[in-house]
């Protein structure tokens, strides 16, 4: 079955970014963001019959996540409903198991939704209680991790920046270029979180550092809030309130193995089987919207898919070209480390954004055909979607 | 760190010994460093697993290796996520790759984390944390 352009993203819905206490828990952004997707599409909660959810972190109830949601949402009769999980791969999963439900009949209008309500992680408040016992709740493997002070995501993807600087040469000042870039995006967009923060390069070296080569500025931003799309038939999605994005292209790329040995993501994979579905080559894409839990993932993104060989990474985005008025925009919205951390979700909705003409001061110039990359663990996971106006 | 220090501050966690490990603190109690080898393919692998990976054989036994390797990779951790490192931040978390191509992750004892280099030749070293953990750390390899 071919899938091209047989589904479309037909409503988007997301709530305020960031410092937002309006729910206490996931459950509660994901309601809201749902219904201002169904808001914008025209759509009413009875128009689903199914539903994804990528949990995030603070979900309690992650087994049956969307079951616990429909509940919640007292939604009836769903044909289509999982809880999936491949980091920040998902959201573009999501999307693809809904496009695939929808092209062979079984499920008409589904909602893919992420929300999260961050909490800071549990410090221990005594110190006489906190060392010497087990490591078991700082770390992995056996604790060993724990006691070498081995702690968090950003220990680990900077493992991995770090072979890609001692291999190909890749500098500090480029980590750099692509956070002032996306900070630029950011400072056009009034939903994100930087928006009234301009950003040199400068600032950027000041920034402190958390776990080198990674300063404060190279990592995403943390945030409360929901984010949803409504993915229903092409066809439907035309007698919709908003003009479609059609979904062109669709892949995962799930390499496998050892990133710091490779120093490559699931894109490639992926890549192959999304562009040859969407029939496009790298050059009709108009702007990129890649996933950017660090500045590096960025680049090995960018790499990955063929902007530039692999290892040069670098020199590609040190003089501007994804920033504005630069020829390869990537990250138009600011991203997720200069506008907010929906995981996987806020690429999408930045595409879907950018597609429909609604960007206002940030807005693309061209915008008919995007690529929207996910990316979960160490670049471990890997979700392709080429996104268009037009069919 | 100093022994001031080390009074004034909460210690770092120690490592459970789990089942699978017992072998492997064993070893560093008689200063080896322990990996499992698969009895099916032979491969070597580090934390330990029930499966091989690479045969998917059910089957290991525990081997020392020359403790001898190179530092692949390292971060420098800034951040206080456990306050028994909090007087050491900045520090280093080194990933070796030994000579038998096994990585582990680890600390470097002896160097400044603004020297660490990618390639650098390093060799294992025991911590004792108490009478059950010896912890492997690593060393800028001597030429013997």
């Amino acid at each position: 079955m071919d899938l091209r352009a047989k589904c479309a993203i037909a409503g988007l819905g997301q709530t305020r970014m960031g410092k937002n206490y309006d729910h206490h828990n996931g459950m509660g952004f994901a309601i809201q963001a749902i219904q201002l997707a169904l808001e914008d599409a025209g759509l009413k909660r009875e128009d689903l019959d199914g539903l994804l959810v990528n949990p995030g972190i603070t979900w309690s109830d992650n087994a049956m996540a969307s079951f616990s949601l429909q509940q919640a949402m007292g939604l009836r009769d769903l044909r289509l409903s999982a809880t999936m999980g491949l980091g920040g791969a998902t959201a573009g999963a999501m999307i693809m198991h809904a496009a695939q439900s929808i092209a062979c009949g079984m499920a008409n209008t589904v909602a893919c939704v992420f929300s999260d309500a961050p909490l800071k992680p549990p410090a221990p408040k005594d110190a006489k209680s906190a060392g010497g016992g087990s490591a078991a709740a700082y770390g992995f493997a056996r604790g060993l991790n724990a006691a070498y002070g081995q702690f968090g995501v950003n220990a680990h993807y900077a493992f991995v920046a770090r072979r890609h600087m001692d291999m190909y040469g890749t500098t500090q000042d480029q980590l750099g270029a692509i956070a002032v870039e996306q900070r630029k995006w950011a400072n056009r967009n009034s939903e994100a979180q930087f928006h009234d923060e301009p950003m040199t390069l400068e600032d950027y070296h000041h920034s402190r550092w958390v776990a080198e080569p990674f300063h404060l500025y190279d990592c995403c931003l943390v945030s409360n809030g929901g984010c949803a799309v409504i993915v229903t038939s092409a066809e439907r999605a035309k007698n919709l309130k908003k003009p479609p994005v059609y979904l062109l292209g669709m892949g995962q790329g799930h390499p496998g193995g050892d990133p710091m040995d490779t120093l490559l993501s699931g894109a490639p994979i992926a890549k192959e089987t999304a562009f040859k579905m969407a029939d496009v080559k790298l050059s009709d894409i108009q702007f990129a919207q890649l996933y950017d839990c660090y500045t590096f993932t960025v680049l090995v993104t960018l790499e990955d898919y063929g902007f530039c060989k692999k290892g040069e990474g670098g020199p590609f985005v040190a003089d501007g070209k994804t920033g504005p008025g630069g020829s390869i925009p990537v990250n138009t919205g600011g991203g997720q480390l200069s506008s907010f951390y929906m995981w996987g979700m806020t690429p999408i909705s930045e595409a879907v954004i950018q597609i429909r003409g609604e960007g206002g001061p940030r807005q693309l110039p061209k915008h008919e055909l995007g690529l929207i990359s996910g990316n979960g663990g160490i670049l471990s996971t890997h979700s392709s979607l080429v996104v268009a106006s037009h069919p | 760190m100093t022994e001031a220090n080390k009074a004034a501050s909460v210690a770092k966690p120690i490592p459970t010994i789990t089942p699978d490990m017992v072998q492997f603190f064993d070893g560093a109690r008689r200063g080896q460093l322990m990996v499992q080898k698969c009895e099916g393919c032979g491969e070597l692998r580090f934390p330990p697993h029930e499966i091989c990976t690479r045969c998917l054989g059910t089957r290991a036994a525990w081997v020392a290796v020359s403790g001898r390797g190179e530092v692949y990779s390292f971060n420098i951790m800034h951040q206080v996520y456990h306050p028994g490192f909090a007087a050491e931040v900045p520090y280093a978390v080194v990933v070796v790759k030994l000579e038998e191509g096994v990585k582990f992750v680890s600390n470097l004892v002896g160097v400044k984390p603004a020297d660490i280099k990618c390639g650098m030749p390093v060799e294992v070293t025991f911590e004792k944390l108490n009478d059950q953990v010896m912890l492997p750390k690593f060393r800028p390899l001597t030429k013997s």
